[in-house]
């Protein structure tokens, strides 16, 4: 034994070392990695729940146009098949590190948006179904599960982005490379506002 | 069928080189941070924000009497918001980029609503918090717009427009039946991912102490068996767990109402509510 130290203290050593060692590694923000990412996860479930309240309200959307707007059978059935192709996108951990699952699932949902905008604009049309007080309720809900889609969209954008750099960038790539085996996360490339339905006036 | 064969046509273009991918994430990240740059939001000064100048001393002191006897009452933190400009942004992103930088209503209940008039744009939104969503609907939201504000907007009585939005807002949100119903649904984000990082962090004390312990144990020499007779080795990771509390107390609600300074709570919402014109 080289060095003496007071057999109490030696014997202590190695817990104390170990205890040291989390302590440390702590501070230096090993857990910022795995941190961001639960934080991006939730972000990426909340995105999956607007899209989902929203492929909710269409069925009956669906009816309430049909009960005005019966030969509008085209524009009708394009928004039940985009619909049905949306929820068909299987969705598990692997989409939002896997740019070619990410991109599937933006597509088919930007493909809904859009039926159910030129749905929305193909109602103008009808003054009856227009002044509906059912269609009306459902027109908001509508509109303000776009927005909440828009927001949650934003928010994971800001959540990737942060997680993105953190294991790109010094402290955290150690991290990510050596201890977590982070992936990058795929983000939206469309501006939040271009999904939202086209607001036309006559 | 048709979604394989569109993926597979796509994947050459971005897997080209590895090199463009990441620029082209690089390019992301710098439009992103360009886009998400926020309008100047003006300072919480109470619960009628009047920076537009719309509403008269007496009916505004009338509005903030009748929103701090409810905020007493259920905690919920309604405020009212007019703004002399949008800034360029659209209604829907100001009001809830606005609501998020007050952090109006409680931490955990999230039970915050905004009602923000824009008279430049003759734009105003019922932005409504995590927490009342179930209550105050959106479909609520927008017949209270079109029915109780807009038209007396129309006809430029904006604090009789304001008074009247407020009243409908606290008639929905009194009724007892949503009452019940609301807080059921009462959404808490903050403690879930406190929760994540605690029990990583714990998990990580566990493994470290574990790992020495037994490196420790197996090891033969005198600090072994030096540490079985002392007895006392289990108080050592104990003391130096004492100082790893996570701060898990939240922030923590103020409605400062007898000082006369008043702040959010730290609420947040994601974008529940309706807007309209007049």
């Amino acid at each position: 034994m080289p060095i003496s130290l007071p057999l109490r203290i030696r014997s202590r050593l190695p817990l104390m070392l170990a205890a040291l060692f989390g302590l440390a590694l702590a501070g230096c923000g090993v857990n910022t990695v795995p941190t961001l990412e639960e934080a991006a996860k939730a972000k990426w479930a909340d995105v999956q729940n607007q899209y989902q309240r929203r492929a909710d309200l269409i069925p009956n959307l669906v009816e309430t146009v049909k009960g005005f707007a019966a030969q509008e059978r085209e524009v009708l059935t394009a928004v039940v098949e985009a619909r049905a192709k949306a929820s068909s996108v299987k969705v598990d951990a692997s989409t939002i590190t896997d740019p070619a699952k990410f991109k599937e699932y933006q597509d088919a949902q930007s493909q809904l948006g859009g039926a159910i905008g030129r749905l929305l604009v193909t109602v103008e049309r009808y003054p009856e179904l227009k002044s509906n007080a059912n269609f009306l309720a459902l027109q908001s809900q509508l509109e303000g599960t776009e927005n909440r889609v828009a927001v949650s969209r934003r928010d994971y954008i800001q959540a990737v982005q942060a997680f993105n750099t953190e294991i790109r960038t010094f402290p955290g790539v150690i991290w990510a490379r050596l201890f977590w085996g982070a992936k990058a996360m795929e983000t939206f490339a469309a501006t939040a506002g271009a999904e939202r339905p086209p607001a036309v006036k006559f | 069928m048709a979604v394989a064969i569109r993926t597979k046509r796509r994947e050459p273009s971005p897997g080209g080189g590895g090199v463009l991918p990441r620029l082209s994430l690089l390019f992301l990240i710098i439009v992103g941070s360009f886009a998400l740059a926020q309008p100047a939001y003006p300072p919480l000064t109470g619960r009628v924000t009047d920076g537009a100048n719309l509403i008269g001393a007496e009916a505004r002191q009338r509005i903030e009497g009748k929103l701090k006897a409810h905020e007493d009452k259920t905690t919920d933190q309604i405020v009212v918001a007019t703004v002399p400009s949008l800034q360029g942004v659209g209604v829907e992103d100001f009001a809830n980029g606005l609501f998020r930088f007050w952090t109006l209503g409680d931490g955990a209940k999230n039970n915050g609503v905004l009602l923000l008039v824009a008279p430049a744009e003759r734009k105003v939104r019922i932005e409504v918090g995590y927490g009342l969503e179930g209550a105050l609907t959106d479909a609520l939201s927008k017949v209270i717009i079109t029915t109780a504000v807009a038209p007396r907007f129309k006809a430029g009585d904006f604090a009789g427009g304001v008074e009247a939005g407020v009243d409908a807002i606290l008639t929905i949100l009194t009724g007892d039946a949503d009452e019940w119903q609301r807080r059921a649904v009462v959404r808490d984000d903050e403690s879930s991912t406190m929760e994540t990082v605690a029990v990583i962090v714990m998990m990580l004390m566990i493994i470290f102490l574990v790992f020495g312990a037994i490196r420790a144990a197996g090891r033969p020499g005198p600090g072994r068996r030096h540490r079985t007779r002392d007895g006392r080795w289990i108080t050592l990771p104990a003391s130096t767990s004492s100082g790893w509390s996570t701060g898990s107390s939240g922030g923590s609600w103020s409605s400062g109402s007898s000082s006369g300074g008043f702040s959010g709570g730290g609420g947040s919402s994601g974008g529940g509510g309706a807007s309209g014109d007049w």
